[in-house]
C-alpha cells in the first residue's frame, strides 16, 4: 500500500502570550502583564455583570494533581462557582458515576498486579492491546499464568485475538448482553447468595429485571450466539477470582452510566469485587483523568471525593479557604456547552483542553465557543480552541517540564518531574493561575508543587498518608492512603466481605437499568453503524502524537469489512464520502476483516485531515454527560475516481 | 474478608561465597547473592526483567564439587554450597569468552566491555584479522530504531522481550543455525514490513547497543552523544491512564532517549510506541 501524501499539521510550542484586540482581529504577541490583566478583566466583567455562574473552568486531565487542585480552588474561591470540569466528561465520567453510585467511590477497585493473579479476565469494550498496551502486558502475564480471557467488543480487535472467546455484540447492546449473562448466572444457581444477602441491595428487583433476557432473546438483540453468552456467564460465575475491565466501548454511549451499572451488577451477583484478584476496573484514557476528579476538578465533588452537598465537607473547605462554597452542583462540560448556546455562560478559562476538536459534533462546539464573551486558553500549543481565544497563555508541558503528581487507573499517585526547561516565556500552570487569582484579589503563595500537595493532603483524608517522600520511596502509592506509616491495600471495598454489618457499611445496590438502543438509528439512508476508537501509535486529537515519525501511522481511514467494501464497490485507498445526519467528510477506505457487515470504524486522531467528530452525535448520557461517540449512523458514497488514483490501492 | 496473599515467607539460606559466609533469600541466584555482597561479577546476557538465558557465559563461577563452571545468573543458591567467583579457572574462562566475543563482535558501545577486557587480560586480536565478523552496515529502515548486527552477541534478550516474556509480539527471532545464527524479523525483511509495533522494549534490554534508538545512533555518528552531559529524570507518561514511568535522558535540553525503570510496578521496564517515542511535540520549540 502506497503511503498517502499527508498534509499533517505540525504544532509548535507557544512561547509567549497572545491577545486579541477586537472580536474578529488577529491574535498578537503580548507581555505577560498585559495578557494576565486582560484574562483577569474578562473574568471580573463576567462575574460582575452576569454573576459567578457565568464563569466556567475547563481543567486538564493531562496536567498534574496539583494544577487541578489549584484550578478548582480558583473556580470555587476566586470566581465563586462550582463550574469546573474536564474532558474526563468525554470518556470515563460514566465509570466514575456508576462506581460512585454503587460503591461510594469512583475508582477502579483492583490493581494491575491482580490481573496477573486472577483466574478470569473479561475485557468489555476495550481494545487494551492498542489503547493501554502496558496494562495489557499485565493481562498477558495473567493469561500466561493460566487465566482465561473473554473479549466483548463489536470489533474483533487485537485484544480479542488473545481471548479464549470473543463475543461481538451489535454496537449499543451491552445492557441486553450483560442482563442475559446475569439471568443465566441466576438461572444456573451460580450467583453468590451469601454475598448478595450481606453486601448488596435490590437483588429481587434485579432478578425480575433480567428475567425476560433469555439467551435466545439476547442472541436476537445482540447478535452474539446464545452458547457464547452462556459460556461467558458460567466462566465468570464459577471462576475463583475474576477481573471485569472496560474502556470507552462501555462509556461513550448516550446511556454510558447505565452500561457501567449493568457490568457492575455482574460483579455484585458473583461476589467478584472487594477481594484480591477480583474486581471491576475501568481503564482510564488520560494520564490524570483519575486525578483530576480526585482533586475536585469536577462540578459535584470537593477534593478527595467529598460531596459538595454535604454540609460538613463544605464547612471544612470553607474554613480552610476562608470562602463560601455554593451548596449546589456546578455545570458539567456538557452543561457548559449548552449554557454557551443559551448565553448563560459568558467566560471560560480553558486549561490544556481542545474541546473545539474533541467534542462530539465539533462544528456545533466551535460555534458555541465563538459565542462566548471571554475565552482564555492556557496550553502548550495554539490548538484550534486556542485560535478562538481572546487571551492565550503559554504553559509548560506537565509531564516533562513540571513537578507534581498524577494518578493512574489503579489509583496510584506517582511523581511527575521536570526534565526540560520550558521554551520561551512559557510558565507553569499553577504560577499562571495564581497570577490571575492575584489580579482578582487573591494573593496565593505556593512555594512549589509540594506545598500545593500538602495543602490537599491536609484536606483529603484519603491522600493524607502520601507525602512526596513516600511517593518517591514506594514508586507511587494507591489511594485510599490515610496513614503516613501503613501501606495501602491494593484493592478497594474489602469492607463488603466483613462479618460485622457496621464495618460492611452501605450495601452496594444493583443497578436497575433498561436497554436503550443508540440514539442515531441506522436506516435505509444511513445503513452503516460507525464506531470510533484509538490506534496504537496515536492519541486523541493528535496534537501530541502527530509529531513523531511513527512507521505505523497511516493517517485517517474509514475502515470497512471486506463484504461491505465489495458491496459498495470500493477498494483500499479509494477516497469516499462518509455522511452522517450531521456532517460529511471524505476519507480513504481501509479494509479490516475484524469488522462485520454494517459496522465501520474511524479514529479521532487526525481531525485536521478528516474531522471524524463532525459525524458523531452529541447524544449525551443524562447522568454523566458523556456523548455517544461509539454509535453514529453513516453511509458510504463512492466518488467519481480519477483514473490515476484507482490504481494506487 | 479475603486477605492479601503475601506468598510463602522466604527463608534465608546460608552458603560460602569466596570464603565468607553469606545469607540470601531462598530461591535467589548466586548472582543475586554476589551483588548483595557487593561483588562485581560481569554479565551480558543476564537481564533483571528476564529469565536467565545462559547464553554468554561471562558470569561463570566455580561451585565446589561441580565438574563444570556454573553461570551465576541462573545457578540457584543452595545451603552449604561453596562458591568462588575469582579463581584461576573463572578468570581464564571469562577471558576466553571476552576474546571470542570481542573478536567476532563490535563491543565499542557495550558498557564496561573495555574495562573487563583489560581486567581479564583478554586479547581479542589473537585470532588474527580473519576472525569471523558479520561485516554488515547498520540497518536503518525507519525513523525510530537502528539495528546494527555487527554488535550483536546473540544473547536472545531482545527475542525474549519481544516474545512471551513481555511484549508478546513475536516480531523477532533467531534465524539460521551455528555460525549463521542471527537475530532477524520474519524473512529477514525490513522492520517496516514486519510485525514490529515499535515499543522499543528490545532496545531497553539490548546489552551491546546492537539495537539502538535512531536519536542515539545519529548523535553517536555525529560525535555529539555525551552521557556525561545527560540528565536522567523519571516522570509519568502523558499518553493514557495506565501511568507508565518514563526516564527521560536529556542532553542540552533535548530528550535524546526514553527508558523505564526496570523495578517499576507499572511497567517493569516496558513501554509502548507512544511513551517511548512520542516526546517530540514538547520540543517543537520554533
Amino acid at each position: 500500500m502506497k503511503k498517502r501524501d499527508r498534509d499533517t499539521r505540525n504544532y509548535t510550542r507557544l512561547t509567549h502570550p497572545l491577545v486579541r484586540d477586537h472580536r474578529n482581529g488577529p491574535l498578537r504577541r503580548a507581555s505577560w502583564d498585559e495578557a494576565l490583566a486582560r484574562a483577569a478583566d474578562g473574568f471580573r466583567t463576567a462575574r460582575v455583570e452576569h454573576g459567578p455562574d457565568a464563569f466556567a473552568m475547563l481543567s486538564c486531565a493531562r496536567a498534574t494533581n496539583e494544577m487541578n487542585y489549584v484550578a478548582q480552588k480558583f473556580t470555587r474561591v476566586v470566581m465563586g462557582t462550582n463550574n469546573v470540569d474536564s474532558c474526563n466528561r468525554t470518556c470515563h465520567a460514566p465509570s466514575v458515576a456508576g462506581l460512585s453510585a454503587v460503591f461510594g467511590s469512583g475508582g477502579g477497585t483492583s490493581s494491575y498486579a491482580e490481573v496477573e493473579h486472577t483466574d478470569l479476565i473479561v475485557m468489555w469494550g476495550s481494545n487494551a492491546r492498542f489503547a493501554h498496551p502496558i496494562f495489557f502486558q499485565h493481562v498477558l502475564k495473567g493469561i500466561r499464568s493460566g487465566a482465561r480471557m473473554y473479549a466483548v467488543d463489536p470489533r474483533r480487535t487485537d485484544t480479542a485475538q488473545w481471548a479464549e472467546s470473543w463475543l461481538g455484540p451489535n454496537v449499543g447492546t451491552d445492557i441486553p448482553l450483560a442482563h442475559a449473562v446475569g439471568r443465566e448466572i441466576i438461572r444456573a444457581g451460580l450467583h453468590n447468595t451469601a454475598f448478595i444477602e450481606r453486601a448488596t441491595s435490590g437483588f429481587e428487583d434485579y432478578r425480575a429485571l433480567v428475567e425476560p433476557w433469555t439467551l435466545s432473546l439476547a442472541e436476537k438483540v445482540t447478535g452474539v450466539p446464545a452458547a457464547a453468552i452462556r459460556d461467558l456467564a458460567h466462566a465468570y460465575a464459577t471462576a475463583e477470582r475474576a477481573q471485569l475491565c472496560w474502556t470507552l466501548g462501555i462509556t461513550e454511549h448516550h446511556n454510558g452510566t447505565d452500561n457501567v451499572r449493568a457490568l457492575i451488577n455482574l460483579a455484585l451477583l458473583t461476589g467478584h469485587v472487594g477481594r484480591f484478584g477480583s474486581g471491576v476496573q475501568p481503564l482510564r484514557g488520560q494520564n490524570n483523568v483519575q486525578g483530576g476528579g480526585d482533586m475536585g476538578a469536577i462540578p459535584n465533588r470537593l477534593p478527595g471525593f467529598q460531596d459538595i452537598l454535604d454540609d460538613e465537607h463544605r464547612a471544612k473547605f470553607e474554613r480552610a479557604w476562608d470562602t463560601v462554597i455554593p451548596p449546589r452542583y456546578g455545570m458539567t462540560l456538557t452543561d457548559m456547552f449548552e449554557a454557551m448556546e443559551h448565553g448563560t455562560l459568558r467566560a471560560v478559562y480553558c486549561i490544556g483542553e481542545n474541546p473545539a476538536q474533541s467534542e462530539a459534533d465539533s462544528e456545533q462546539a466551535m460555534r458555541r465557543l465563538q459565542a462566548l464573551d471571554h475565552l482564555v486558553v492556557q496550553d502548550i500549543f495554539l490548538t484550534r480552541t486556542a485560535e478562538m481565544a481572546d487571551v492565550v497563555l503559554p504553559a509548560t508541558a506537565s509531564w516533562a517540564e513540571t513537578d507534581g503528581t498524577t494518578t493512574n487507573s489503579e489509583r496510584r499517585v506517582q511523581r511527575v518531574r521536570a526534565a526540560l526547561a520550558p521554551p520561551g516565556e512559557a510558565r507553569e500552570d499553577i504560577d499562571i493561575i495564581c497570577e490571575v487569582a492575584e489580579r482578582l484579589g487573591h494573593d496565593w503563595k505556593f512555594a512549589d508543587a509540594e506545598a500545593v500537595w500538602d495543602e490537599l493532603r491536609s484536606l483529603s483524608p484519603d491522600h493524607f498518608g502520601m507525602t512526596y517522600g513516600r511517593l518517591e520511596e514506594h514508586q507511587g502509592l494507591q489511594w485510599p492512603c490515610p496513614d503516613p506509616e501503613l501501606l495501602p491495600s491494593s484493592f478497594l471495598h474489602g469492607r463488603l466481605w466483613a462479618a460485622d454489618p457496621g464495618e460492611r457499611g452501605r450495601a452496594a445496590p444493583f443497578g436497575l437499568v433498561e436497554h436503550d438502543p443508540p440514539v442515531d438509528l441506522t436506516d435505509e439512508e444511513f445503513p452503516i453503524r460507525l464506531t470510533t476508537g484509538r490506534r496504537l501509535d496515536s492519541y486523541n486529537t493528535g496534537v501530541q502524537s502527530g509529531s513523531f515519525a511513527s512507521p505505523l501511522r497511516r493517517g485517517e481511514y474509514v475502515e470497512l469489512c471486506p463484504e461491505d467494501a465489495e458491496r459498495y464497490g470500493v477498494t483500499v485507498g479509494e477516497q469516499v464520502r462518509v455522511a452522517s445526519r450531521r456532517g460529511t467528510v471524505e476519507a480513504p477506505v481501509w479494509v479490516d476483516p475484524g469488522l462485520r457487515p454494517g459496522l465501520a470504524f474511524m479514529t479521532m486522531h487526525f481531525p485536521d485531515e478528516v474531522d471524524t467528530n463532525s459525524l458523531t452525535i452529541e447524544a449525551n448520557c443524562p447522568i454523566a454527560g458523556t456523548a455517544e461517540f461509539k454509535a453514529s449512523a453513516i453511509r458510504i458514497e463512492k466518488l467519481p475516481v480519477p483514473a490515476a488514483r484507482s490504481h494506487q490501492g | 474478608m479475603t486477605s492479601i496473599p503475601l506468598g510463602p515467607p522466604r527463608r534465608l539460606i546460608e552458603f560460602t561465597l569466596d570464603g565468607e559466609p553469606v545469607r540470601t533469600p531462598e530461591g535467589s541466584t548466586v548472582l543475586d547473592a554476589c551483588r548483595a555482597a557487593g561483588k562485581d561479577v560481569p554479565t551480558l546476557c543476564e537481564g533483571d526483567t528476564l529469565r536467565p538465558k545462559n547464553a554468554c557465559r561471562v558470569c561463570v563461577v566455580e561451585v565446589e564439587g561441580a565438574r563444570t563452571l556454573a553461570p551465576a545468573c541462573s545457578r540457584r543458591a543452595e545451603p552449604g554450597m561453596e562458591v568462588r567467583t575469582d579463581t584461576e579457572r573463572t578468570r581464564h574462562s571469562r577471558k576466553l569468552v571476552l576474546e571470542l566475543l570481542a573478536s567476532s563482535v563490535d563491543l565499542s558501545t557495550t558498557p564496561r566491555a573495555a574495562e573487563w577486557i583489560e581486567e581479564y587480560g583478554a586479547e581479542p586480536d589473537r585470532f588474527g584479522p580473519d576472525a569471523a565478523r558479520l561485516g554488515e552496515s547498520p540497518r536503518i529502515d525507519n525513523d525510530l530504531y537502528v539495528r546494527d548486527y555487527d554488535k550483536c552477541i546473540l544473547c536472545y534478550k531482545c527475542v525474549d522481550a519481544c516474545g512471551d516474556q513481555w511484549q508478546n509480539t513475536f516480531a523477532i527471532s533467531v534465524a539460521g543455525r551455528g555460525f549463521d545464527a542471527r537475530i532477524a524479523v520474519e524473512h529477514d525483511a525490513p522492520l517496516t514490513d514486519s510485525a514490529c509495533v515499535y515499543c522499543g522494549n528490545c532496545i531497553e534490554v539490548c546489552p551491546t547497543g546492537a539495537l539502538s534508538f535512531k536519536s542515539e545512533f545519529d548523535m553517536r555518528a555525529a560525535g555529539t552523544w555525551d552521557e556525561e552531559r545527560q540528565t536522567e529524570t523519571t516522570t509519568v507518561c502523558a499518553y493514557c491512564g495506565v501511568g507508565c514511568n518514563l526516564t527521560l535522558h536529556v542532553q542540552d535540553n533535548e530528550i535524546v532517549k526514553v527508558t523505564s525503570p526496570h523495578d517499576n510496578p507499572v511497567t517493569h521496564g516496558n513501554l509502548c510506541i507512544k511513551g517511548r517515542f512520542g516526546y517530540q511535540h514538547v520540543q517543537n520549540r520554533d
